[in-house]
């Protein structure tokens, strides 16, 4: 048990007054920012990331993942008292939420939708205590060969498992690709795609872009629909709180089921939105009563919420041993620890000991701080989506420009990110998914890399992909799941030719 | 038998500004527009193979090949085959509004360079919430004003980051 001793190691790391402050800091700003429409998970992190960079490591990552913990808990308060998803993958709570509150049960919606997220978290929290060090552990041995097959396997799983359509998904990637190429050619030294601009020299940061495509592109879109909030009072009293939870062994089967799906699909990348309809619909399906659902069902508040913070929070766990994130959020995480001068991947769980324990450690803490926290302030954060949205639109542009200018000091990082809002706003509408590209922004330099240094080592040969078993079997998976709607359809075709004559 | 529908919305509707196809052919042709000068640009930085391995155009060049190649199938799709038809991509009086928050962001950039940040963030929200909230004058700038302090106690004193700054905090001594 090397990851108990590990884990108090960050506990002790975590247990100073200066953390803990800083957790609840954390939490508050992100209970605040996921219960703004038009704000959220990625966009909370990423406005609010300058605020860290000024602080060592470790305090920095616990208190942009408390944001993080804070911003998925305020996000169930607008799905439930306001009937407006504060995220994509709390949609599927509206479903059940919105009426139990239409039917004066909102404080025991909440305090359900509190304690499955918890319950969530917590399982993916003990899967990355005790598997991450394992896959981590795993990954030292690889080699450019085997993280460039990774990272393709990532690629593909987007545009083969990506519910959107194929060309789309893949603009949207290429183009990440493109604009994390621009500015120096890391092996090289060369200047590329700069146009003779010295702004262009730096390159496009990955978290202005982020700024940009999520926060400003989402207060465009929260514009046009012109909001009027219309949400249900709550304050929940410890009474409602003690029967919910007194009813909750009822529902371990919906729980363990959302939970295996969650933690399942949010290791895969762009999973966690899949996860909460796929819980919510599982949940329908092994129902004895199905006509309920959707009518204001106290387990149809569960599902979704255990299954789509399972998911979120498991997407962490490749981004802390490989590299590769899992989640939008998971990404500018990613990107922060990069800012701060850490290299994410294996060899993290090795030179850095103190920061990944620490921060596994704060997701134990978060999630139960939080969910106290979240249980007893409903009704002054329900208050929050009163304030009118013309005062808290100029706000948050005001912040994503402060935020945008803090990462590097520059004016031309506006202008930029206003650009990527209006990319955003765009691509949005049209359905070109944002999620490839914010992926492919903040992996496409160390991709890049990987695919050169393999072939320096194989003299151009691309064989190298299939040198041996390991990363033979990645790259191989990297073109199934790419190929993956057509091998359905031909297995599909397959079964109803073969079903016939075993049906006689 | 029922009364024929009209088939004209009734005066004073709302129209849309734009459909949703035109804007998807325009942002792909812009895209593979894109693309084909990223494609030259790096073709001129080398796209060929050296003694040390690929050079620095080689990977971006094929992306931004793909992207290209992605880019012409989505327009063949929209020009030739449209799978939906005539959906709007954004009504009148949902571009008026959304105009209303873009373009005085778009003023605050500028603002921000000559005045500072804090001073141009206290008349971008006390103006939008002035004009575009209609809320009460006094309301709005002491909202404004509080807000910008706060942006300055945290940034400025709080943390240290160094934010643009104008003529007001110089005054001030910062």
């Amino acid at each position: 048990m090397e990851s108990l001793g590990l884990l108090l190691l960050g506990f002790k790391v975590l247990l100073t007054w200066k953390t803990l402050a800083l957790m609840m800091v954390g939490l508050t700003l992100g209970i605040f920012v996921g219960v703004l429409p038009g704000l959220g998970g990625p966009n909370g992190v990423a406005i609010l990331l300058p605020l860290t960079f000024t602080m060592d490591p470790t305090s920095a990552i616990v208190m942009l993942s408390c944001i993080y913990w804070g911003a998925l808990f305020g996000g169930a308060i607008t799905s439930i008292l306001f009937n407006i998803p504060g995220e994509a993958w709390s949609v599927a709570t509206t479903f059940d939420g919105y009426p139990m509150a239409q039917q004066g049960k909102a404080a025991e919606a909440l305090t359900a939708a509190f304690t499955s997220s918890f319950i969530g978290s917590l399982v993916a929290v003990l899967l990355i205590t005790f598997l991450a060090p394992r896959i981590a552990d795993f990954a030292l041995k690889f080699g450019p060969p085997e993280f460039f097959a990774v990272y393709l396997l990532t690629f593909c799983s987007f545009v083969g498992l990506g519910k959107e359509d194929k060309h789309k998904t893949i603009i949207s990637m290429a183009l990440g690709l493109l604009l994390a190429g621009i500015g120096m050619d890391t092996v090289s030294g060369q200047l590329r795609m700069t146009f003779g601009s010295a702004e262009l020299m730096r390159g496009v940061n990955f978290l202005v872009a982020v700024i940009g495509l999520f926060g400003i592109s989402e207060i465009l879109l929260t514009m046009e629909e012109s909001l009027s909030l219309r949400g249900h009072a709550a304050k929940i009293s410890l009474s409602v709180v003690l029967r919910v939870w007194k009813s909750l062994p009822k529902y371990w089967a919906t729980l363990l089921r959302s939970s295996v799906i969650g933690c399942w699909l949010g290791i895969t990348p762009g999973g966690a939105i899949a996860a909460s309809f796929m819980g919510y619909n599982l949940a329908k399906r092994f129902s004895k009563d199905k006509e309920s659902f959707g009518k204001g069902r106290i387990e149809g508040v569960f599902a979704p919420e255990t299954a789509a913070h399972a998911s979120g929070t498991a997407a962490l766990l490749p981004m802390l041993a490989l590299g590769i994130p899992g989640s939008g959020t998971a990404a500018i995480l990613l990107g922060g620890l990069m800012v701060w001068g850490l290299n994410p991947g294996p060899l993290l769980f090795v030179e850095h000991k103190e920061f990944v324990w620490g921060l596994i450690a704060s997701m134990y803490l978060g999630n139960i701080v939080g969910l106290v926290m979240v249980l007893s302030t409903v009704p002054f954060f329900a208050a929050v989506l009163r304030v009118p949205f013309a005062a808290i639109a100029p706000m948050i542009v005001v912040s994503c420009a402060i935020g945008a200018f803090a990462i590097q000091n520059a004016m031309f990082d506006i202008w930029l990110m206003l650009g990527f809002g209006v990319l955003g706003y765009v691509f949005k509408k049209i359905s070109i998914p944002l999620a490839p590209l914010t992926l492919a922004l903040v992996l496409g330099s160390r991709a890049e890399d990987a695919f050169r240094l393999s072939m320096i080592g194989a003299e151009g040969d691309l064989r190298v992909f299939w040198s041996n078993s390991l990363v033979g079997t990645i790259t191989t998976l990297a073109f199934v799941l790419l190929f993956w709607p057509w091998i359905a359809r031909a297995f599909a075709l397959a079964a109803r030719i073969v079903a016939p004559r075993t049906a006689r | 038998m029922s009364a024929p529908v009209p088939e004209t919305p009734p005066q004073g509707a709302d129209r849309p500004a734009a459909q949703l196809r035109t804007v998807e052919v325009i942002t792909l042709a812009v895209v593979l527009a894109f693309s084909a000068l990223l494609m030259w640009d790096n073709w001129r930085t080398g796209i060929g193979w050296e003694s040390t391995g690929p050079m620095p155009g080689y990977f971006p060049f094929y992306v931004a090949l793909i992207c290209a190649g992605a880019s012409v199938y989505g327009l063949v799709r929209e020009l030739f085959f449209p799978p939906d038809a005539g959906e709007p991509f954004v009504m009148r009086s949902q571009l008026k509004r959304v105009l209303q928050v873009f373009l005085p962001t778009l003023a605050f950039v500028p603002i921000t360079q000559v005045l500072g940040i804090y001073v141009a963030a206290f008349l971008l929200i006390a103006g939008f919430m002035i004009w575009v909230g209609h809320i009460k004058a006094w309301k709005s700038m002491l909202t404004a004003y509080l807000f910008a302090l706060v942006m300055f106690l945290t940034f400025e004193v709080a943390f240290d980051v160094i934010m643009p700054k104008g003529p007001l905090e110089r005054m001030l001594g910062y």
